[in-house]
């Protein structure tokens, strides 16, 4: 089939123009699984932007966003289909009084019309263009991966009492993971693979101009420093990008201009979601300021 | 193979890609395939479809520049962001870049040790880049700040080309790894100062000339600046290395220079013999272990084996397929969570192992119902209260190592007499829900052993376990007695490494 990008410039582009802002990294991997029609498994720490990475390449190519969301104890009838056990019974009991041959009510009861789709399959038996997003595999056990290979490497399903159903097209298949456990060697081989790490500073000041467009760029790039600070500082959980973000929503909502150590710290819970976080990043960032202003006032009485 | 090696040695020597050795169509192949053994042999798990895939990327993607191809053979051959680095170290290896233009004497000078003498110690680079003849030190460290100050990044390249070549004093054949030019070539720039130099320069034009005073505490924006200025400064440092790394190259060949810079994975890094980039590096990784293993224990213990048939459960659910019982309940089983203690010997040699053993059974405490643990050297003392009172697991093994009581003597590993205050203050407090967990080397300088300590720690403990950070070829060697102990322990483990670590750990879990 048609190829959906021509260059990895253009991925960089045109990812730019909903909003998503990519580097080469990023720009490259979605390329090589257009050509490649390989999925791409994406890493990475919680809110850099995977989950976002899928919808972005949904909406630039004009494709319908399936979505599997994967979960503790997700299985092939959540994932791939089931059939409708109770319309076949209906069917079965509604059949007693014609007395019809076993053979027909059979091949009757296990035909498409009592199979329910779930995404994988309704993906593949999708006719328009989608983008499959399987957010989260790291939550299913390993022996649920399974279910998920033949899917991931050849685009089809196998249901024993209808055959083999194969996808009409190669969509590009993206899934997430937290790394709360390590993949199977099976999987992460079907697919490429992206680490999505927090941004640069330079970065990050563009993703935040671009998603809260009304921010001046002083005030993102204070937002950048202060963030990249905090991510050195050895917390539980540093902020990701979405809470960047959201960061700069609330200083643009409470009117701030600019950063200063108040402003941190009365919107520092933002940011940082932990009790113990916070009082550490306060201790470092803030408390320092009120050290210095205490200096320059003996410095004055001196 | 679909592969076309004509195709692709075209697109790399249009795009300034270096290839080593003498470029040709089967050797480019070669080179691919050269690449991909010294993943392998740093450790990497690359497979046979993974490699297939490289080849084919390598085809299609056009290799507008070297990043590029960097990302696409990383997004097909490294499926873990851990071994990132090890990629990176043999990328850059093994497609080492020419510094701004082609050199054609260079290229003519490759692998001849000899012509790399004559051009006074430095292979290549008599270009641009130079080792800037008539610029003095001053000026060299001059240019430096202010190509700093301003991020002028070409600039940059070619300072570190030049300081590499005045500072680092490269002599070629010379059995001498990468860091020791490294740190020759920085400490000529006063490397260390120099985030201090450009934090006065910027003040210097800010405010011209009035400036705080050096020791008062930093300001929000002042922090913010000195951020932003130790970025830069890595970025340079890097520079230099890259630098540095392709001159060794050129001087020695690139498989003996892979072999040099080969590098264990983290999770394959000898706690005993790390180095403190490395001890960083198993700090950082253990925290993402252990949640992973929790994770997954969390997971299994709930399925390996489902509770009694709830019948309650069953016959509700059978009403939705007209009380047939289609699908049986099951009820959730209990589980039962082992109780650990964990008796470490911290004394110098296994110091490190033990902080990092500590370290991961603290985290994976959830998985337990009970942690306690005890630190000795020749004397014993309990440390269940550092973890309990600190936040922060690093906060405790700190206070460990400056708090505890462990020295009876003369502060020499005495693992006899530390068992033995163990077992008269302990000994009723070990059940038969209780695994022990026993850290050591067992190197008992000639003490007495008291083994049946042990003995009557495991008839009345659920399991006795001993993990020693020795290979196991030197157990037993010396005043090593770990074969004293073992026969009364339920397992003795070499755990060397945190890939080992782990596998004990979720063997204890499990049964």
């Amino acid at each position: 089939m048609a190829e959906r990008f021509s260059s990895v410039q253009e991925v960089v582009d045109r990812l730019r123009s909903v909003d998503y802002l990519s580097d080469t990294g990023i720009a490259g991997v979605v390329y090589l699984a257009d050509r490649l029609e390989k999925p791409i498994l994406v890493e990475g720490p919680a809110g850099v932007g995977k989950t976002e990475l899928a919808k972005a390449v949904a909406a630039v190519t004009g494709s319908r966003l399936i979505r599997l969301q994967c979960y503790e104890g997700l299985d092939e009838s959540k994932a791939l289909y089931e059939w409708n056990y109770k319309k076949q019974l209906l069917r079965i009991q509604a059949d007693r009084e014609h007395e019809t041959d076993w053979a027909v009510v059979e091949s009757d009861i296990f035909s498409e019309s009592f199979l329910l789709t779930r995404p994988l399959l309704e993906a593949i038996r999708c006719e328009e263009p989608i983008v499959l997003l399987i957010d989260e595999v790291d939550r299913v056990e390993v022996e649920t991966e399974a279910l998920l290979l033949e899917v991931l490497s050849d685009f089809q399903v196998s249901i024993p009492e209808l055959g083999t159903i194969v996808g009409k097209q190669r969509p590009i298949v993206i899934l997430t993971s937290n790394n709360t456990r390590e993949l199977s060697e099976a999987l992460k081989r079907r697919c490429l693979y992206l680490h999505i790490d927090y941004p640069e500073l330079e970065r990050e000041k563009e993703i935040v101009r671009v998603r809260v467009p009304e921010i001046d760029e002083a005030l993102a790039e204070q937002i950048a420093q202060v963030v990249r600070s905090l991510r050195s500082l050895d917390i539980k959980k540093a902020p990701s990008i979405s809470e960047t973000i959201d960061w700069a929503r609330t200083l643009l909502l409470l009117g701030h201009g600019a950063v200063d150590q108040e402003v941190i710290a009365d919107t520092l819970h933002v940011l940082l979601k932990y009790q113990g976080d916070i009082a550490k990043a306060k201790k470092e960032l803030v408390t320092e300021g009120k050290s210095i202003l205490r200096g320059t006032e003996s410095g004055k009485t001196l | 193979m679909a592969f076309n090696a004509a195709k692709m040695s075209d697109a790399l020597t249009r795009n300034k890609i270096e290839v080593p050795s003498g470029i040709g169509d089967g050797v480019l192949l070669d080179v691919f395939q050269g690449f991909v053994h010294e993943l392998r042999a740093a450790g990497l798990p690359v497979s046979m479809t993974e490699n297939l895939d490289a080849m084919r990327a390598v085809e299609i993607v056009p290799l507008s520049d070297r990043e590029s191809l960097r990302e696409v053979l990383a997004a097909t051959l490294v499926k873990h962001f851990r071994h990132r680095s090890a990629f990176d170290t043999v990328f850059d290896v093994y497609f080492a870049l020419h510094s701004g233009g082609v050199n054609p004497e260079e290229d003519a000078g490759r692998g001849e040790v000899g012509d790399a003498e004559e051009n006074g110690g430095v292979p290549g680079q008599q270009g641009s880049g130079g080792s800037g003849e008539g610029v003095s030190n001053e000026e060299i460290a001059e240019m430096l700040l202010a190509a700093l100050m301003s991020m002028d990044r070409d600039q940059l390249r070619e300072l570190a080309a030049m300081a590499v070549s005045r500072f680092a004093g490269m002599e070629p054949g010379r059995p001498v790894g990468g860091t020791y030019y490294l740190y020759r070539t920085l400490r000529q720039l006063d490397y260390e100062a120099l985030t201090g130099r450009m934090m006065q320069r910027a003040a210097e034009q800010v405010l011209d000339g009035e400036t705080d005073s050096p020791d008062a505490p930093e300001s929000l924006e002042a922090r913010f600046q000195r951020e932003e200025y130790e970025a830069r400064l890595r970025e340079f440092r890097d520079l230099v290395e890259a630098e540095i790394r392709k001159r060794l190259v050129a001087d020695r060949g690139v498989e003996a220079m892979a072999r040099t810079l080969r590098k264990p994975l983290p999770e394959d890094v000898d706690f005993m013999h790390a180095s403190r980039e490395e001890m960083a590096q198993l700090q950082k990784a253990i925290e993402p272990l252990t949640r992973a293993l929790a994770a997954r224990l969390a997971q299994r213990r709930k399925h390996r084996n489902r509770g009694q048939l709830d019948f309650r459960a069953t016959v509700r659910h059978s009403l939705s397929y007209g009380g047939v019982p289609a699908e049986p309940r099951f009820k959730n089983p209990r589980v039962s969570k082992p109780e650990i203690m964990v008796v470490a010997d911290i004394s110098g040699s296994v110091a490190s192992f033990a902080r990092f053993t500590l370290q991961f059974v603290y985290a994976m405490a959830g998985q337990f119902s009970k942690v306690r643990s005890w630190v000795f050297i020749d004397g014993i003392d309990e440390v269940t209260n550092f973890f309990a009172e600190s936040d922060e697991i690093s906060e405790a093994i700190h206070r460990v190592n400056t708090e505890a009581d462990v020295v009876w003597v003369d502060g020499h590993s005495d693992y006899g007499h530390a068992f033995e205050v163990f077992h008269d203050r302990h000994l009723s407090e070990v059940t038969s829900k209780t695994s022990i967990i026993l850290l050591g080397d067992a190197r008992n300088n000639y003490h007495a052993s008291q083994a049946w300590v042990l003995k009557e720690l495991r008839q009345k403990a659920r399991r006795l376990f001993w993990l020693n950070p020795e290979p196991r070829g030197y157990w037993d060697t010396g005043d090593s007695i770990v074969s004293d102990y073992g026969v009364h322990c339920d397992g003795t483990y070499e755990c060397r490494n945190l890939r080992q670590l782990e596998r004990f750990v979720t063997a204890v879990i499990e049964a």
